[in-house]
């Protein structure tokens, strides 16, 4: 609860920041102390501290898990905003307000993290949904900035149809929104709702699905991540997409039982599909961006994983996941943000001429890529092994066509680094501040030290 | 503590090595260190029993830093831990561009070997397994020859598919056991069923298979070995392509051992196709270093087909042979080396007649070439004996097609030396003069220990006999 406020709260300050200041560094320091703000106030949360006290007619519901993810979410955009603040007050005409913007995600996180109710599912993707398209269209003189976002919004409205369609008809037939009521009931000998329930629920699930880019609904991301300015691409790509999966995971937790066997069909067919295409296509593209919005498609594939299963180890699984994929993404674009030509070949001769961006590129990659000792191998451990430890040997087939994909995503993760180290060229980068290396160097080890001890993470989670 | 010390010391150094700028002193600490290393290694053999270290690492995920060294681990490190120094001064001469760099990976990709061969926990076994790989890419694709950063990326892709099915593997073993643990000890106590075995077992071998190589997945290596610069290819064949023997011994045989008795032909038959069949390519090579890389796929086929044969003879043979052929190799790679350096050429149409030029290198290459060949008196005699017996006993047949591997070996073997080291001499090596100090001295260390341990095996076969009773045990 603390969170949600502090955040809708923050967001309307930052934009009176704007009014009063209009020196950019200032506005970055006072979304820097929001943010932290924002932080603390989730911990005393979760220790019981309560800012403001709101009965929520338990439509929402805390947990650890939603707690946790949110400190992580709030942890991993204060990174965000260090590493890439200045890029997020010079991606357009405005400043402070893009701050402010991202704060609405943050509340619209926030919600998506423990609602209990299908209606705050619904305005939680608003509120998440709204300031994103707006943030896509920030560089409003680019053409292709405005063409990704009329597309994203256009797409993402009839998904919001879809999901509104879906609720009403899961309302309709069961008379309630709260997504705990149904529990109880089907351990008791569920009443038979007939086949409109599974089809409204198949409709909720399809809008998270496209939400979190998953085949055949992830048409929209190449073309919106790459028109999006950079820096809010890296927004989107991670704390966004991982707040998909965590209100994907809180409805699947409750109502997958009430959908039978048939998810034990469809959603591997959907993991095998965003798999194959994320990374196939990936391979092909000659784009830095480009090709991480593939990947991050790739990555889904992975995290619905954490659907597919849904037990402990799954949920330890993304939230692994969600710090380990963050972190290397946001590194990622920060470096790309810097880059004057952005295909494979700007990146040639990197590492001679820089050698620190290049060395915590190689870092994020090879963490992107599952290698061990960098976070992204624990998170892909992860995932695999909750397959495994739910379904035994029937479902090591999923996990040898998960790992072949995953060997996949190596040859185009390696491309850049071969670019970087092996190619000669003259990259062209904008001048790289001190603060920024040091920050860069900072998520380098972070990940390194995720990638060793992931149980100092986890160990948090559980307090 | 030894075990340990064998991943610290040169972990950290190569870490020290990148920020070493004057090329002098990266190549000395880098020869410092590997000493050092060596003399751990010495002092780990010099105690008896297996050594152990175990420290906490994920205990929620049922796995620790826990290291042994057997005897195996302890004849592999030793391995290790001399090729190195031994590399270092026989290439000392040869500049690379970014020297301390270099100098930092080759000692990271030491620490990794080390650890891989010391893991008595399965995920960090995996852990090393990878690293291991991660320096060599980077050396192999930025030192390398022309086609480098293609044929790398094959083989880095190559081994990576391999490594992630074992993934698979591993946890899939990891959940059968009843204390959900990654330990080396709770997997040999596995009881997994035959069905389970033999599907299991594949996604392991061809992890393994992929490193060693095994015929058919052979087909990275000899581009590998011959795009990398010769230091490295020194690493990749000497030490690298025992970690897959290594693992088959360690950890396939005796988990799965319903399916290596299921599969044992059929892996052994594909063995000795690659035996035959890498023979019969190398005999057709005009480059040195394919020559070599080929060769070794022959013998490592042979080091495969006696662990297949599963009796204590085969083992007692791989043990012995595991330490020969990276001795063995490695000499070869250094005189490869230096005439490739000297010359410019590794083309067996443009060397001719060197013998005459540098009489020494050539007498301690003919003696490289007989341990190649294994001759008896050499080292390597010992070892193929016993293989080659180890596949006679358990199918005559398999023993004849193998057998004429011995043959092709001489036939290209004692090409080689002929067309590089004796008729006449061509332009190309007209001004040739005798390899540098160093390169001769340390061929002159291998050729020693060829000797000592063709007369005398004992020691070695002494040293690993703990591993091989408990793996015929654990049968």
């Amino acid at each position: 609860m603390n969170a949600i406020i502090f955040s809708a709260l923050s967001g309307v300050a930052m934009m009176f920041t704007g009014i009063f200041t209009t020196n950019k560094s200032a506005i970055r320091n006072v979304a820097v102390i929001a943010l932290l703000g924002l932080i603390i106030v989730n911990l005393l949360h979760s220790y019981g501290i309560f800012v403001v006290r709101v009965n929520t007619h338990s439509m929402l519901q805390f947990e650890t898990f939603g707690l946790f993810f949110n400190t992580l979410v709030f942890a991993a955009t204060l990174l965000f905003v260090l590493l890439s603040g200045k890029d997020v007050t010079n991606a357009g005409t405005y400043g402070a307000e893009y701050f402010a913007l991202i704060f609405f995600v943050l509340c619209g996180v926030s919600i998506l993290t423990c609602y209990n109710s299908l209606l705050m599912l619904f305005i939680g993707i608003e509120i998440l949904s709204i300031p994103l398209y707006i943030l896509t269209g920030a560089d409003k003189r680019n053409l292709k900035s405005n063409e990704a976002s009329l597309k994203y919004f256009l797409m993402g409205s009839f998904s919001t149809g879809i999901l509104l369609m879906g609720i009403t008809l899961v309302y309709g037939i069961t008379g309630t929104f709260s997504i705990e009521a149904m529990r109880p009931a089907v351990s008791v000998g569920a009443p038979n709702y007939g086949i409109l329930e599974p089809v409204g629920l198949l409709f909720i699930f399809i809008a998270l699905l496209f939400k979190v880019s998953a085949a055949p609904f992830h048409f929209w991301t190449p073309d919106v991540y790459d028109g999006a300015p950079t820096v809010f691409t890296s927004f989107m790509a991670t704390i966004v997409k991982a707040a998909g999966f965590v209100s994907f995971i809180r409805l699947f937790d409750a109502r997958a039982i009430e959908m039978g066997i048939s998810w034990k069909i469809i959603l591997p067919v959907i993991i095998i599909a965003t798999l194959l295409i994320g990374n196939i296509t990936a391979v092909f593209q000659q784009s830095v961006k480009r090709m991480m919005a593939y990947s991050s498609i790739a990555q889904a594939g992975f995290m619905l994983f954490a659907v597919y299963v849904n037990n402990d180890m799954s949920k330890e699984g993304i939230l692994l996941y969600t710090a380990a994929y963050s972190i290397a993404t946001i590194g990622i674009f920060a470096i790309l943000t810097r880059m004057k030509d952005i295909t494979f070949d700007g990146f040639n001769g990197l590492a001679k001429k820089h050698p620190v961006l290049a060395a915590t590129n190689a870092v994020f990659l090879l963490s992107l890529a599952g290698i061990p000792l960098t976070a992204g191998f624990f998170a892909k451990y992860y995932m695999l092994a909750a397959v495994v430890k739910e379904n035994g040997a029937g479902a090591l087939w999923l996990v040898i066509v998960a790992v072949l994909f995953a060997a996949v995503s190596v040859y185009y993760y390696f491309r850049v680094i071969q670019a970087m180290y092996f190619k000669e060229g003259e990259p062209e980068i904008t001048e790289v501040s001190g603060g920024f290396k040091t920050a860069l160097v900072m998520l380098a080890v972070l990940i390194v030290l995720i990638g060793t001890f992931p149980s100092a993470l986890l160990n948090w989670f559980y307090f | 503590m030894i075990p340990l010390l064998l991943i610290l010391i040169p972990l950290l150094g190569g870490l020290i090595n990148f920020f070493l700028k004057e090329e002098k002193t990266a190549k000395g600490w880098a020869l410092l260190i590997s000493l050092a290393t060596l003399a751990a290694s010495l002092a780990g053999i010099a105690q008896s029993g297996t050594l152990s270290f175990d420290a906490a690492w994920l205990p929620t995920l049922g796995s620790s830093f826990a290291l042994s060294a057997d005897g195996m681990a302890k004849m592999l490190t030793l391995l290790t831990a001399v090729s190195f120094p031994v590399i270092f001064i026989a290439t000392n001469k040869n500049n690379y561009k970014n020297t301390s760099a270099f100098y930092a990976l080759m000692l990271l990709s030491q620490a990794g070997l080390m650890g891989v061969f010391l893991s008595a926990d399965c995920l960090l076994f995996y852990f090393f397994w990878e690293l291991a790989l991660i320096p060599v890419y980077f050396l192999c694709s930025i030192w390398g020859g022309e086609r480098r950063i293609a044929v790398t990326f094959k083989f880095f892709i190559y081994t990576f598919i391999g490594s992630l099915l074992m993934l698979g593997g591993i946890l899939y073993l990891y959940f059968l056991t009843p204390d959900h643990s990654f330990a080396l000890k709770s997997f040999y106590h596995l009881h997994i069923s035959a069905k389970e075995q033999n599907f299991v077992f594949w996604l392991f071998f061809i992890a393994f298979a992929i490193k060693m190589p095994v015929f058919p997945f052979h087909t990275w290596q000899p581009d590998a070995y011959e795009q990398s610069p010769t230091a490295v290819t020194m690493v990749l064949s000497a030490v690298m392509v025992k970690m897959g023997i290594y693992a088959v011994v360690r950890w396939l045989i005796p988990i799965f051992p319903e399916a290596t008795a299921h599969f044992d032909n059929l892996v052994m038959v594909l063995a000795i196709i690659g035996m035959i069949y890498a023979s019969l390519i190398a005999i057709r090579q005009d480059d040195l270093k394919r020559l070599i890389a080929y060769s070794s796929i022959a013998h490592i086929g042979l080091m495969c087909a006696a662990i297949f044969a599963q009796n204590k003879v085969g083992l007692e043979g791989v043990m012995i042979q595991m330490f020969n052929h990276g001795v063995n190799v490695l000499g070869l790679w250094i005189v490869a080396d230096a005439i490739e350096q000297q010359l410019g050429t590794r083309k067996f149409s443009e060397l001719g007649g060197l013998a005459q030029k540098a009489p020494g290198l050539a007498i301690l290459l003919v003696i490289l070439a007989f341990a190649n060949i294994a001759l008896p008196l050499t080292n390597a005699f010992v070892g193929e004996f016993l293989m080659f017996n180890a596949v006679f006993q358990h199918n005559i047949w398999m023993a004849v097609f193998a057998g004429t591997s011995i043959i092709l070996a001489a036939v290209y073997t004692l090409n080689m030396v002929q067309k590089v080291f004796y008729g006449n001499t061509v332009p190309s090596t007209e001004h040739a003069i005798e390899a540098g100090s160093n390169t001769r001295a340390m061929l002159i260390v291998l050729v020693i220990v060829i000797i000592v341990l063709g007369v005398y095996p004992k020691p070695m076969i002494d040293l690993t006999n703990d591993t091989v009773s408990t793996i015929l045990a654990a049968r």
